[in-house]
């Protein structure tokens, strides 16, 4: 083993751990190269925020338009305020669409659906939805279903 | 110590009231030695006297107790780190194991100081890695692997090494030990060789008397501690002292006592305990 | 207060000071190895020589137990998912472990027993052959010499073997759970996406490897500098590399964990 061929090998090594790192950013936690600087935020206001949670995904048929950045405590309504950051390129999110909160499968995670409304406005950055559904609880669908209501 | 002739101004290193001691063992109680420049001083002694632990002190890798090392006109104990390696480079030492790099060649391992030391080009290392092997008659097995090497021609590649920096001063620790009668004529050889045309200031500790006596120019007996004896070859050889003429001459009994201090035997042996053994062992 | 009483508090004594002690004399040593910054010229290629030997010579059994690990998470998630029929989580569930725990843990305890050992018997080694010594006399510092590189190059190589162990295992699980059992590839793929981040996940875990690269050279450079000189101490020395570093990277891990992801 000249000082050359470890040398190398050692460069391919290294050159090794780079791609492996690379490829846990990109494929591996969907990492874009992108600056993530072009979003807005709107606000959406339940009376349940359930089990949401920052970074939960946003959706729209289903498919993933934002993130959810922030959850807080509206202390006038006492709602639940959560700041959604949707991608600038979907722009033309009609503004009297609702949000709703879903659960991927029985068990999943729950994330935030945008059902789509009609309006030819669009929503902007800093703007509310009109229309919130908060989260289904099952625990309280049961009791409901028990007291016969 | 007042008579001594070589302390002189002459004189490269100078131990002055050394006390060391090693965990409970004190091993120099109130040793001075002086080594004369580009002369051979021989440090004899029976084994586990501390004569490595002496050549460790000069190389500043232990710090004594008390009393002062000077090398060079430095205290050792009281160099800097910085300033102690700067010395070092000044100095070569065989070890009793030759203590080669075991990953490199022959040629590496000489060239090691070198290529630390100096910013010498490639030809020029080449040449003084050379010059050095072939000054020990290595020349031929530059391209082989310390392991290949029989005991003595390691030595003699430490050997090579030591010098590669031309110091001012090189200590063999026991370089006879376990040595062909062969090997130990080269090595004889060699170290009055380098010591005539190199003007080395040579320390050697060893324990193999006649060669020790046969080279060096001053010498120092050590036991228990302590200096018995010092001088030229020829006083030593005269020497009044029981414990120099007993060392000299391998008697196995004398102030060196053939056993090691123990407990009375009595009570090792259990002795009551073990005559009733004895009668058991009857028919 | 009886005799043995006595003498049990002073060997719990004795044990506390030498513990101390060479914890301090490791934190010394450290020091002095690390300290000044060494000639380039000199120094790099030292640093190469020693990635190679402790890094790329280790890439084998990290890719292998990798590929395994991950096909075993494979395996197992998918016969727990499919119970709640959500398989589609497998990729998740693979990334996840993988990333945060098992990369950064797996690898450094195989460093431990495949590099940190044979660090540990060469030092060791070099220094019952006196070849420390003789460095030491011929004015070359054995820490800056030998015991740096060492250390930088378990440093340095560590997080690379455990970036490339996760995703080897990542393909393994893939491997397992998409070409044999048949889960769909883009939820395999979108699912994992979703739920790994970068920065809270990915870059943790290579944080958590950097830490274990640290302590795991550092026991193995010192266990070898330190020990005794003998082949009975070099082997006790050995010993001592691996399972100190094994103790110390779980446990370890778990402080790392509870910071990092533990919400504290």
């Amino acid at each position: 083993m000249t000082q050359r061929t470890s040398e190398i090998t050692v460069g391919l090594f290294m050159v090794a751990g780079f791609a492996a790192l690379l490829m846990l950013a990109l494929q591996v936690s969907g990492l874009s190269l992108k600056p993530t600087s072009d979003t807005y935020t709107v606000y959406a206001d339940f009376n349940d925020a359930g089990s949401l949670s920052p970074r939960g995904k946003v959706a729209m048929a289903g498919v993933s338009v934002g993130r959810i950045r922030d959850i807080s405590l509206n202390q006038k309504t006492f709602q639940a305020r959560v700041a959604i950051e949707i991608e600038s390129k979907y722009d033309g999110i009609p503004a009297d669409s609702s949000a709703v909160i879903r659960t991927s499968g029985l068990l999943g995670d729950q994330y935030i659906d945008i059902s789509v409304g009609a309006d030819e406005a669009s929503l902007a950055d800093g703007d509310s939805f009109f229309e919130t559904q908060s989260a289904m609880n099952l625990e309280r669908l049961i009791t409901n279903f028990a007291s016969g209501r | 110590m007042e008579n001594d002739p070589f302390m002189a101004s002459s004189d490269y290193i100078t131990l002055k009231n050394i006390v060391f001691t090693r965990g409970q063992r004190r091993i120099f109680n109130d040793v001075s030695v002086t080594v004369p420049k580009g002369k051979i001083t021989a440090i004899m002694g029976p084994s586990g006297t501390g004569k490595t632990t002496l050549l460790r002190l000069i190389g500043g890798q232990l710090k004594p107790d008390r009393g002062t090392v000077t090398v060079a006109g430095h205290n050792v104990p009281e160099l800097s780190r910085k300033a102690l390696y700067r010395l070092r480079e000044r100095m070569g030492m065989l070890f009793q194991s030759g203590a080669l790099f075991t990953g490199i060649t022959v040629f590496e391992n000489v060239a090691f100081p070198l290529r630390v030391h100096t910013r010498l080009p490639e030809e020029m290392i080449r040449d003084v890695v050379l010059m050095k092997l072939e000054a020990v008659g290595l020349r031929g097995a530059r391209d082989l692997m310390p392991a290949e090497l029989s005991g003595g021609m390691t030595r003699r590649v430490a050997l090579a090494r030591s010098i590669a920096m031309d110091p001012e001063l090189i200590m063999y620790d026991e370089p006879f030990a376990g040595q062909d009668p062969i090997a130990m004529g080269v090595l004889v050889k060699l170290i009055r060789e380098l010591n005539e045309t190199m003007g080395l200031t040579s320390v050697l500790v060893s324990h193999d008397v006649p060669e020790s006596l046969s080279i060096c120019h001053h010498a120092c007996i050590i036991s228990d501690g302590k200096i018995v004896g010092q001088g030229t070859p020829d006083e030593l050889r005269n020497h009044p002292s029981d414990k120099v003429q007993q060392f000299l001459n391998g008697h196995p009994d004398g102030p060196v006592p053939f056993h090691y201090p123990a407990p009375d035997a009595l009570v090792d042996w259990e002795l009551p305990a073990a005559l009733t053994a004895e009668e058991d062992l009857g028919p | 207060m009886t005799r043995p009483m006595t003498d049990r508090l002073a060997s719990l004594g004795r044990g506390g000071i030498n513990t101390v002690g060479s914890l301090g004399r490791s934190g010394v040593f450290l020091w002095r190895a690390l300290a000044g910054i060494p000639r380039p010229r000199v120094g790099f290629p030292l640093l190469v020589a020693q990635i190679y030997s402790v890094g790329v010579l280790s890439l084998a059994i990290v890719v292998v137990s990798g590929l395994f690990i991950g096909m075993v998470l494979g395996l197992q998630g998918y016969t727990i998912l499919s119970d709640y029929g959500s398989e589609q989580a497998i990729g998740q569930m693979v990334a996840l472990t993988l990333v945060r725990e098992l990369g950064p843990v797996v690898t450094a305890l195989l460093f431990a027993g495949r590099a940190g050992s044979s660090l540990t018997a060469e030092i060791g080694l070099m220094k019952a052959t006196e070849q420390l010594s003789s460095m030491e006399m011929m004015g070359v510092d054995p820490l800056r010499r030998v015991i740096a590189p060492r250390f930088w190059a378990g440093f340095i190589s560590l997080p690379v073997l455990a970036v490339i162990f996760s995703v080897v295992g990542i393909w393994g699980g893939m491997l397992v759970g998409v070409q044999w059992l048949g889960v769909f590839e883009g939820a395999f793929w979108s699912n994992m996406q979703s739920a790994v981040d970068f920065g809270d996940d990915v870059l943790n875990g290579v944080i958590k490897s950097l830490v274990f690269g640290v302590v795991c050279s550092w026991i193995a450079v010192f266990q070898g500098y330190d020990c005794v000189p003998t082949s009975a101490g070099i082997s006790s020395a050995t010993t001592k590399t691996v399972v100190y570093s094994s103790l110390a990277v779980l446990g370890l891990d778990f402080v790392l964990t509870a910071v990092m992801f533990g919400g504290f």
